[in-house]
């Protein structure tokens, strides 16, 4: 396997340009015979979806939600950046840059970060022209809020649901394309694998979630825009459904994974309440701009929050990080808020919170604006939770969010697999070992309108895949390989239950992969993951049949998948013997307890080649050069 | 605290269904509302029992995937609350829960409490969105809208499209939902070239889909669990009417007619 990352030559700023004006294109006659298979319907999924059809390409999309409406993208509540500079406070598509790189902690790839910041601005026009209703000032123009880890105000939102909108804008050309015949879409269908002829992507293998039929389906390309893996530590923010199967299916076909160790741990979520809990919820990372974190100075202080005095309270982002304050990058703020709670001064039951108050902000600003910027924040948390933001401070405690690593990606958004693409949050490629609040929205968008609609064609145009049938030896194969699995799942007749199984994998991964990490932690859980993967082929129940809706079926093959897939996480964590954004090493940090990089030995992707169940991965490193920016240690204070 | 759960099982579309009772004890009043199906579900496995089928997804109230009617109300007891939202301090300890799933033609049951909503998706389809081409949009603040329409296009583009609506209406009509998305582009300058297209689309194919009429009860707005006001159907009405005798030609395609 050869990493080629194709990154264009010439200046940073010329970059995408001169590659874009270079690329191959497909005669629009030619568009119609190209059929591409597009995996997800969330941001980056729908909005590829459609773009893809508006150039003429006939496209499928599949989803396992019911309707491509509620693919997880709809949760995400902050906001979209783009490099706009509406508020003349000196944003620039160099400063968006600087900070997605400087926040991912210099392990992403200035060329694709670049482009990232230069199409931004592109996105909000066409979200707006879409009927995305952005918050206005009373002028009628756009208005913008702060996010963690910048000094320019540059975010746009929809209330505290830009993600649902975002996402419905993109649904809404996607069922456009979908009227006018251009796309098929397969709801309730479920891809459990990757089919690839002749070293290409050629097609999947899907299960039909109501029928249970496992079908073929053949393309001239493969998109996978399946979102990311929180969910291996069973509780995280992401939905229940998901999953890592698709990616990591893929990978078992020859796809790269780049980076599985980077995970991040989003600081603002609601603490969990007890054995039953079956996820978390995240506060949105804006109500750090108007919200003070703090716990009070003393160990065992179990006054309520209004009777502790202002000199008793340690507020501490503030106190460290004089600079950023409440608005440090997410990395740093849930290590501080664990190091709080590990020094025994966490607030609430068990001691695993942080009080987020918004007290002062109430106060200077009036509860109506408050009310207006966070008032479906403040009552969800007080569904949750029974209690009033408005009466009490909120109670928050970091929990899983958003996956940095994915399938490793060149400069056109494809794998190592020829013809298979991933997009969005599936991919690696442009938040390095951090990211920032709302850039996982505009990089979905950003792969989605801007990017694969061009260099898809790129490669359709150059590779002219002849076509392949479903009924093609290939797909035989690979088809009954899946209906085998299912098959095996069914017969086990154990006495434990599928979330039995996810719940123990997940508390492995939290205690020892979360986080901070070791290197003894690290090598135990993967003992211990081994241990699990073996019982639960052994032991697991599904129950029901195959050739129905039936859940628990669902969900034992995505637990089967985050087995294997776990094991390649602690091992990526574990070569990386430096500290690095979310990756925080014990064994290396500064004296103020500081990620400390190492950027002679690791500056570099990890890309890790699947070599066999059981089976040590192979490792491929991409060096990361960095020409515009200067390499420093992160500094927030 | 304790609860008694009567489910409505029903193992497939063309089967007949029946309400299951289940007792529970150990219910945590911090537990969600899924989160108590799940403890049972986890209970019915253990047994080898089926457990019971039910959409959720982000249980975070807005993916609009979960829902069920409980104690005749979709969605439960709480005012603008998901089910999964939902957390079993809103109920006293000992209660009695009738679970269903949504009660519509055209909400046909899949399987327990799963419905199919696939007439939402092709209501869209038939007209839901503004015809804006990837790459063609002009710079954003080219485009001045009022702080009040914005905010109030926001308030309509809320709905989650879990179809509460149509289960709480004695006509199963989905008038609110798409009241919802008329309204949502129709306040906005950028939707206004397909206004008129847009509405006739959507009321056909509502039709089509064997929704009901709407009567003006009410439910609809009082069961919504993003508050969505019936405001936007009285809005749905008037542009309805306007379109229809509106002189100008209607376009032959709701869907813009570049296909």
């Amino acid at each position: 396997m050869e990493l080629r990352s194709r990154i264009p030559d010439g200046p940073l700023e010329a970059k995408w340009e001169r590659h874009r004006s270079g690329i191959k294109l497909v005669n629009p006659a030619n568009k119609l015979k190209h059929h591409i298979l597009v995996v997800g319907s969330g941001l980056a999924g729908a909005s590829a979806a459609a773009s893809l059809a508006e150039l003429g390409y006939r496209v499928s999309c599949f989803c396992f939600q019911d309707s491509p409406r509620r693919a997880h993208s709809i949760a995400a509540q902050g906001g979209i950046n783009a490099a706009k500079n509406y508020q003349n406070d000196g944003d620039s598509v160099f400063r968006l840059f600087y900070d997605t790189i400087k926040g991912g902690d210099f392990r992403s790839r200035e060329a694709n970060v670049y482009r990232l910041a230069e199409i931004s601005a592109r996105i909000i026009d066409q979200c707006t022209a879409q009927g995305v209703p952005f918050a206005r000032e009373y002028g009628g123009l756009l208005a913008n809020r702060s996010f963690g880890g910048v000094q320019v105000s540059r975010t746009f939102y929809a209330r505290g649901q830009t993600g649902q909108q975002l996402l419905l804008g993109a649904y809404q050309a996607l069922s456009r394309q979908i009227g006018i015949g251009t796309v098929t879409m397969y709801p309730r269908t479920e891809m459990l694998d990757l089919v690839v002829i002749d070293g290409r992507a050629r097609g999947i293998i899907t299960r039909d979630l109501v029928s249970g039929a496992v079908s073929a389906h053949a393309g001239d390309a493969v998109v996978l825009a399946t979102g990311g893996y929180s969910n291996v530590y069973y509780l995280s923010t992401n939905a229940k459904g998901c999953n890592v199967t698709a990616i990591w299916r893929a990978h078992k076909r020859g796809a790269a994974f780049a980076n599985p160790g980077f995970t991040q741990i989003h600081p603002t979520c609601i603490p969990q309440t007890g054995a039953h809990q079956s996820k978390l919820t995240l506060m949105s990372e804006s109500l750090r701009n108007d919200g003070r974190i703090w716990v009070p100075k003393r160990q065992g202080d179990t006054r309520p929050p209004h009777q502790i005095p202002e000199e008793d309270r340690d507020y501490y982002l503030e106190r460290l990080y004089p600079s950023y304050g409440n608005l440090a990058p997410r990395d740093i703020a849930s290590r501080r808020a664990k190091d709080v709670c590990d020094e025994g001064r966490g607030v609430g039951p068990g001691g695993h919170g942080v009080y987020l108050d918004l007290r002062d902000a109430i106060a200077r600003l009036g509860r109506r604006v408050i009310a207006e910027r966070y008032g479906n924040l403040f009552e969800m948390y007080q569904r949750i939770t029974g209690e009033d933001p408005f009466q009490v401070p909120m109670r928050i405690y970091p929990a899983p969010h958003y996956t940095m690593g994915g399938l490793w990606v060149d400069y056109n958004l494809m794998t190592t697999v020829d013809g298979l693409y991933a997009i969005g949050e599936a991919n690696f490629s442009d938040h390095g070992a951090n990211r920032l609040g709302a850039s996982a929205l505009m990089q979905g968008l950003a792969d989605g309108y801007f990017i694969l609609p061009y260099t898809i064609g790129d490669y359709l145009a150059q590779a002219k895949p002849v076509k392949v049938d479903p009924e093609h030896p290939a797909f035989h194969q690979i088809r009954g390989e899946v209906a085998e699995r299912v098959r095996r799942l069914l017969a086990a007749s154990g006495r434990t239950t599928v979330d039995a199984f996810h719940r123990e994998l997940g508390r492995v991964m939290w205690d020892q992969c979360g986080m901070s990490r070791n290197a003894t932690g690290l090598k135990e859980a993967m003992g211990r993951i081994g241990q699990l993967r073996d019982e639960f082929w052994r032991d697991v129940y599904v129950g029901g049949r195959g050739e129905e809706l039936n859940q628990s079926l669902e969900h034992a093959g995505r637990v089967a998948d985050f087995f294997e897939f776990a094991e390649l996480m602690c091992q990526d964590a574990l070569h990386r013997e430096e500290s690095c954004g979310c990756h925080f090493r014990e064994e290396y940090q500064t004296p103020e307890g500081e990620a400390k990089r190492d950027d002679e030995r690791f500056g570099y992707v990890a890309a890790w080649e699947f070599a066999g169940l059981g089976k040590e991965p192979v490792l491929h490193k991409e060096p990361l050069a960095f020409e515009a920016v200067h390499l420093a240690q992160r500094s927030y204070k | 605290m304790r609860v008694t759960l009567h489910v409505w099982r029903q193992p497939g579309p063309e089967l007949a269904g029946v309400f299951v009772r289940y007792d529970m004890t150990d219910v945590s009043p911090d537990m969600s509302f899924l989160e108590t199906l799940d403890v049972l579900n986890q209970q019915l496995l253990a047994r080898k029992d089926d457990p019971i089928a039910f959409d959720h997804d982000c249980r975070e109230g807005i993916c609009g995937a979960c829902g069920m009617v409980i104690n005749g109300r979709p969605h439960g007891p709480q005012r603008a609350t998901t089910t999964c939202q939902l957390h079993m301090r809103s109920f006293a300890d000992g209660a009695e829960l009738w679970i269903e799933p949504w009660r519509a033609r055209a909400f046909p049951v899949i399987k327990d409490l799963v419905v199919d909503r696939g007439a939402f998706d092709r209501i869209i389809r038939a007209g839901g969105f503004i015809t804006a081409r990837t790459g063609s949009a002009p710079e954003a603040n080219s485009l001045l809208v009022p702080k009040r329409d914005a905010d109030l296009a926001m308030d309509a583009a809320a709905c989650i499209g879990c179809g509460a609506c149509v289960a709480a209406c004695p006509n199963a009509s989905a008038m609110l939902f798409v009241a919802a998305k008329v309204s949502h582009l129709g306040l906005l300058p950028q939707g206004q070239p397909e206004r008129a297209t847009r509405v006739v689309g959507m009321v056909a194919q509502m039709d089509a889909e064997g929704f009901g009429a709407c009567t003006n009860h009410g439910e609809c707005m009082a069961a919504c669990p993003k508050e969505i006001s019936i405001d936007f159907i009285a809005q749905l009405n008037r542009d309805y009417w306007k379109a229809v005798v509106s002189p100008k030609p209607q376009a032959a395609s709701a869907n813009g007619g570049d296909a």
